[in-house]
């Protein structure tokens, strides 16, 4: 909301004098803005009348919030950021960095005090302050571990921007076992330990391991070759319910079926990949949704052998290598084989310990085709159809093969979806999925394994703490259900990533092809809307 | 070695559409020439060009490269054949790096000349070697024509194909780019064959050149028989050339 003023009443106007003035205007086009949307409310009542019901509270507030944040932005904000360019006349040094300032040794100790004792007090909370002032201690807690966390980060950040990649996998190597670990200390026995760790490892570990998989699949189709593909859900579905389907009917064993999974998924590609080879950008778009769709409305309507809207059930669990079962009722369960307490924690630690292989042999292949002529080829097709043509590309195979491999990650990802739910519906493979998959990509940074694992993390692993953030109902009443509120927050994370980093998370694409040395490309090198 | 037909263009009409762009096209060129093509904006050099690589397809006529009939091939095809082209415009890979994209142009076949034909390229262009890290859409105009012609060479071409290389470069570039082709057709016999609307810088390179007008060509000669020609000089040289 930039407000145009004549020079010379900028130049007389102290930045409060200006802040003011400025605070007034956004104020009066909220108040524009939103009288109608807020102001007024629209309803039915019994008769089925229209109810008029106004709410000038709810604008006043608004408005009032929109006229301080604009205050506090012209006031402190633009000062402050322009103080952050203006180099000492001393020293001749740029101030410290906003995050120098905000990463201090002192503040450290504090949010380690701070935690260590609101830790200790753990019990005891509710007593002390009532559950009220508890959950918001809660908060505070969470929010000084968050901090002394970020902090070590930030102390270490030039060793971790380093060695990412290597940091990244060992940490989710060690995720399960650290969980277990700390929830059996925290809960004072092993037992407490494993069943704490279910709704870690499951709803967070292989959640987003999942759609790490399918984004870096899709990565493949979007990111490398530069086909956009809205159906790519379709794919999910053909391996879910190809695990499905022959799992029950025929009691095949997962490790057979996953491969076969992969491969029908790929067959499925090349089918999609046929009449699109022709098409680019938003055509091509158009059809793969539509593909989408047919894929879905088929698995809805083919009663006989999908059972319809209804789904498949009993899909059976996958099996340790065929040496350990996970169901309780067999000889060979794992829990008797190794002589331990039964749990059902051993089970998800095993899937995500699987779908974590899955994710690394996505990444490793995704990885070694960039070097090889395929994936150069696909990279080349992205940026320039024709030139590759003419430089002896066959563009009918490349575009293909893209196909097929993003697909089969997609099967693959399908036949364990089918393993870990234990029941697939069409419901799982609609188009908000393949728009999450693709928001994941795109967010990511086209083409950046890194950057996309990144996304998935915030993406899905945020929708999840959504989920945890009980305080909010003691700030918004108890009907507030922050999970209905996501998909705000998506769209809102979203258009922010975009206006800030519109290359995603990480821009850069690393160069496959060097002479002597390694030098990295900076996406900064280029101008957008390339590729 | 010198003396045999290398391409040759029979009768070639090609059509967009409805809309005929080449009328029966006769063009021939020989082992370690450059031969230019000029002629005004829509003539059909550029198509002449497309037609070559089977894109759009030529609906008669034959085109013959080093005795093989091509004429149907799959475009991938011809350009295995070693016939290679530098695109109207360029078309380099704007996000990949120059070194990723002489990589796309070396044809898999002979993958055991690749050091030595990237050393060669930059040794023609040494330019490039200064930017071998940056991305193609990063280079200039110039950077990206020396570029688009290194691509081609990496696949050792028997012949290259040029389609406007001087098109919106300063004269200076312009200069420095006809003399790499120049070095490269005298060093290493390279046959060229080069399509262009400066009309006086390329046929001053040319061995033989021909004159094509509305989708026909309507003169031929040697380079000095058509800087000399009257009628060539009135319609593309005077008060034209640059």
């Amino acid at each position: 909301m930039a407000v145009t003023v004549s020079p010379e009443r900028d130049v007389i106007a102290t930045p409060v004098q200006r802040a003011v003035r400025e605070a007034f205007y956004a104020g009066a086009i909220a108040l524009g803005l939103f009288v109608l949307f807020i102001g007024l409310k629209t309803g039915q009542n019994i008769s089925n009348e229209l109810v008029l019901t106004t709410r000038w509270g709810l604008l006043a507030a608004v408005v009032i919030a929109t006229a301080v944040g604009r205050f506090l932005y012209v006031a402190y904000g633009q000062p402050f950021l322009a103080s952050q360019k203006i180099a000492d006349v001393a020293t001749g040094l740029l101030p410290d960095s906003v995050a120098m300032r905000f990463f201090r040794l002192p503040y450290f100790i504090a949010a380690l005090v701070i935690a260590a004792l609101l830790l200790v007090l753990a019990s005891s909370l509710d007593g002390l302050l009532g559950p009220g002032l508890a959950g918001y201690a809660r908060f505070v807690r969470a929010l000084a571990i968050i901090y002394a966390l970020a902090s070590v980060l930030f102390y270490f950040r030039a060793f971790i921007h380093a060695h990412f990649s290597a940091l990244g996998i060992a940490a989710l190597a060690l995720y399960p076992i650290i969980v277990v670990v700390s929830l059996a200390l925290y809960g004072g026995s092993i037992a407490a330990g494993f069943q704490g760790s279910l709704k870690w490892v499951d709803n967070f570990g292989i959640q987003i391991l999942i759609y790490v998989m399918l984004a870096w699949g899709l990565n493949i189709v979007v990111g490398l070759a530069g086909l956009l593909d809205l159906g790519y859900v379709a794919f999910y579905a053909v391996g879910a319910y190809a695990y499905a389907l022959l799992g029950t009917q025929y009691g095949l064993s997962f490790w057979i079926l996953l491969p076969a999974a992969g491969a029908m998924a790929a067959f499925w590609g090349v089918l999609l990949g046929f009449p699109v080879l022709r098409l680019r950008g938003d055509y091509l778009a158009i059809v793969t949704l539509a593909f989408g769709e047919i894929i879905r409305l088929v698995l809805i309507n083919w009663r006989e052998v999908t059972n319809g809207s209804a789904g498949i059930s009993g899909i059976p669990k996958v099996t340790f290598f065929g040496l350990m079962t996970f169901n309780v009722s067999d000889p060979n369960y794992i829990a008797k084989v190794l002589n331990i307490a039964t749990s059902s924690a051993y089970y998800k630690i095993f899937l995500y310990y699987l779908i974590l292989g899955l994710c690394l042999l996505t990444a490793f292949v995704t990885v070694r085709l960039r070097r090889m002529p395929v994936g150069r080829a696909w990279e080349a097709l992205r940026e320039d159809e024709i030139a590759c043509r003419s430089l002896g590309i066959n563009t009918t195979t490349t575009k293909l093969t893209a196909f097929a491999t993003g697909a089969m990650f997609g099967g693959f990802a399908g036949s364990f979806f089918a393993a870990r739910q234990g029941f697939v519906s069409p419901e799982s493979f609609v188009f908000l999925e393949s728009a999450i998959i693709l928001a994941i990509v795109v967010l990511g940074g086209m083409g950046s394994l890194v950057g996309i694992a990144v996304a998935a993390l915030v993406m899905i692993g945020g929708t999840e703490v959504l989920r945890e953030l009980d305080f909010l109902k003691q700030v918004f009443g108890p009907d507030f259900t922050p999970e209905l509120y996501r998909m705000l927050l998506f769209g809102m994370a979203m258009v922010i990533v975009m206006l800030w980093k519109p290359r995603g998370f990480v821009g850069s694409r690393e160069p496959t092809a060097f002479l002597k040395e390694r030098r990295a490309v900076s996406g900064s090198f280029t101008k957008e809307g390339h590729g | 070695m010198a003396g045999t037909t290398l391409l040759d263009i029979r009768g070639v009409q090609t059509y967009y559409g409805n809309i005929r762009a080449l009328n029966g096209v006769d063009v021939t060129v020989k082992q370690g020439e450059i031969v230019a093509l000029i002629g005004a904006n829509g003539a059909g050099k550029s198509t002449l060009m497309m037609t070559i690589f089977g894109a759009p397809r030529a609906r008669a006529g034959t085109i013959t490269f080093a005795g093989t009939d091509i004429t149907q091939l799959p475009t991938h095809e011809i350009a295995r054949m070693r016939i290679a082209q530098s695109p109207e415009g360029r078309r380099i890979f704007p996000r990949m790096t120059v070194m990723e994209n002489l990589q796309m142009g070396a044809s898999l076949d002979n993958l055991e000349h690749y050091d030595e034909d990237v050393e060669k390229v930059f040794t023609l262009f040494p330019r490039l070697k200064e930017r071998i890290a940056q991305r193609g859409g990063t280079l200039s105009g110039g950077e990206q024509q020396m570029l688009s012609i290194g691509r081609a060479l990496m696949a050792r071409p028997k012949l290259l194909l040029l389609d406007e290389p001087s098109l919106g470069l300063a004269p200076l570039i312009v200069k420095q780019i006809f003399d790499a082709i120049r070095e490269l057709n005298r060093t290493q016999g390279l046959t060229v064959f080069l399509v262009e609307q400066n009309a006086f810088g390329a046929l001053k390179l040319a061995t033989r050149g021909y004159v094509m007008v509305n989708g026909n060509v309507t003169m031929s000669g040697t380079g000095k028989e058509l800087l000399a020609n009257p009628e060539v000089r009135a319609a593309y040289l005077e008060g034209g050339h640059h």
